[in-house]
């Protein structure tokens, strides 16, 4: 891994190692391999990408949250026991994220990969909408781990950490379609397809929907934002912004969460 | 070995450092002693950089402590609660220490190791995951962690609190030796019988203020105190009346 300060990487690998050994990551490992295998077992391929986007827009934001959350919990005496060593905030910081980040990533990609290459996926369009699910959900993945480090510091105490991490999801990937929707009534009447396309970018979740049902050609599925999004850019364009943009919050929160652990007493 | 000038640290509206003046020896073993809540815990975590002051400035052997982390390469830390990751296994843990503390290219184990490990009894432990190791176990796992690398100065935050009797008694041992060594120790605890076979010097905490600093003859002299469990009531008592 180039770029990333040898403590960190060092850091990372012990914190690979600790998470690899969870009972929650095989748990969402086997998770997705099941569903996906059961998805593609009973619908095909393309039935089974469609119902995956849902699944993964909804479960991947809620465990990264929830996941990392009581996982620096857990690691809240060890990170007081690094931070007495000769360690820089940022080099436990970078440690701590990836050795998080990459572990879920991997349990995600593991568990919807092997299920399609077990069954083999001979149309090209196909493995190419499977890529852009994987990317897209590693993409979920790192933002929604970074937000996990933002929670984190936010409050000492426990109860209310895992409140604002639930709390988050529920506004990202539940609460989110209801607001767009109260927004449309009370301003039906006006120009709002900037405003629009605004709120989708402020959400990473209803971004990767977007990106992804461009990907596949789905609009009826793509809620009142996406709609907006698609008429403003179809095509290659819109794909490039709404990646661009899901780009932005893959590094935002991290940053964000980095000055957070800077500043942090422990 | 440290200067500490104005220290002054705030959670919220609570001061709990109210303007420190320290300066610690070389080669000493202090003691900081205070009722629970008198800021000893975040003394020592600002001593480590764990927690930011709001004012004033801590010098660990001339290097001034605002970040900066290589001085803390000579610095051996036991916290109050000693807890690890739940799934490495002890020699897990002393291995990754050690890959952060030593210099790329450098043995593999410290000549120490083997030592440190059989006084405290703790080889057959090492290869268990955390989780399932006692207490005790796990607090003797972080004194082998803060005497592991040959540090100047170790900072021990009630550190026989969880240990058995024998093991205690190692640790005292320990201690005092390695002050004879030149090594310079900061200790709180509660135990004070405890404190007094250990301390050179005591520093007294109250209310965020320093009450007392100095050495451990000079306050049982100036007390006229039996032990410091007394001569400290004693202070106390004349906080209160005063």
């Amino acid at each position: 891994m180039i770029g990333v300060p040898a403590a960190s990487r060092k850091i990372m690998t012990y914190e690979l190692r600790d998470v690899a050994r969870s009972r929650w990551l095989i748990a969402y490992t086997l998770f997705f391999l099941a569903v996906t295998d059961a998805l593609l077992r009973f619908g095909g391929a393309g039935k089974a990408l469609v119902s995956l986007v849902s699944i993964t827009l909804f479960v991947i934001p809620l465990v990264a949250l929830v996941f990392g959350t009581v996982y620096l919990d857990n690691a809240r005496d060890f990170t007081e026991l690094l931070l007495a060593q000769p360690v820089t905030r940022r080099q436990l910081f970078g440690g701590l994220y990836l050795g998080l980040a990459l572990p879920l990533g991997a349990a995600f990609a593991v568990g919807v990969l092997v299920p399609f290459a077990l069954h083999g996926l001979e149309d090209p369009a196909q493995r190419a909408s499977v890529a852009v699910l994987v990317l897209v959900g590693l993409a979920l993945t790192c933002v929604f781990t970074a937000l996990a480090f933002v929670v984190a510091s936010l409050s000492d105490d426990r109860l209310k950490r895992m409140a604002a991490a639930i709390g988050v999801w529920l506004l990202v990937a539940v609460l989110y379609d209801g607001i767009v929707l109260v927004v449309v009534m009370l301003f039906g009447d006006r120009a709002i397809e900037r405003p629009m396309l605004g709120l989708m970018i402020a959400n990473p979740v209803d971004l990767a929907r977007v990106l992804l049902l461009l990907q596949f050609d789905l609009s009826a599925l793509m809620g009142y934002t996406g709609a907006v999004f698609q008429r403003f850019f179809s095509g290659a364009r819109g794909t490039a912004i709404a990646a661009s943009a899901l780009a932005v919050w893959v590094v935002a929160p991290v940053l964000f969460g980095l000055r957070m652990f800077e500043r942090r007493d422990f | 070995m440290i200067e500490i000038a104005g220290l002054v640290k705030r959670y919220g509206a609570q001061e709990v450092l109210r303007g420190i003046d320290l300066h610690i020896r070389r080669g000493r073993v202090t003691a900081i002693v205070g009722p629970n809540g008198a800021g000893k815990t975040t003394l020592i975590k600002i001593i480590l950089g764990l927690v930011r002051a709001d004012a004033g400035r801590v010098v660990v052997d001339g290097a001034p402590v605002d970040g900066e982390c290589a001085y803390r390469a000579r610095i051996g830390y036991m916290p109050q609660l000693a807890r690890f990751p739940q799934n490495l296994t002890g020699a897990e843990l002393l291995a990754m220490l050690g890959d952060l503390r030593r210099e790329p290219g450098a043995v593999r184990r410290l000549p120490g190791q083997e030592a440190l490990i059989e006084q405290f009894a703790l080889a057959p432990f090492l290869s268990r995951p955390v989780r399932a190791l006692s207490g005790g176990t796990r607090q003797k796992l972080s004194a082998v962690m803060a005497f592991l690398f040959d540090p100047d100065l170790l900072i021990l935050d009630e550190p026989t609190a969880g240990l058995d009797p024998v093991a205690s008694g190692v640790f005292k041992d320990r201690i005092l030796a390695e002050r004879d060594e030149g090594r310079t120790f900061i200790l709180s605890s509660h135990f004070m019988n405890e404190l007094q076979e250990l301390a050179d010097d005591v520093v007294f905490l109250l209310d965020g203020r320093i009450r007392f600093a100095g050495a451990l003859h000079d306050l049982m002299r100036s007390t006229r105190q039996a032990n410091l469990g007394r001569a400290i009531s004693h202070l106390l008592s004349r906080e209160v009346a005063a």
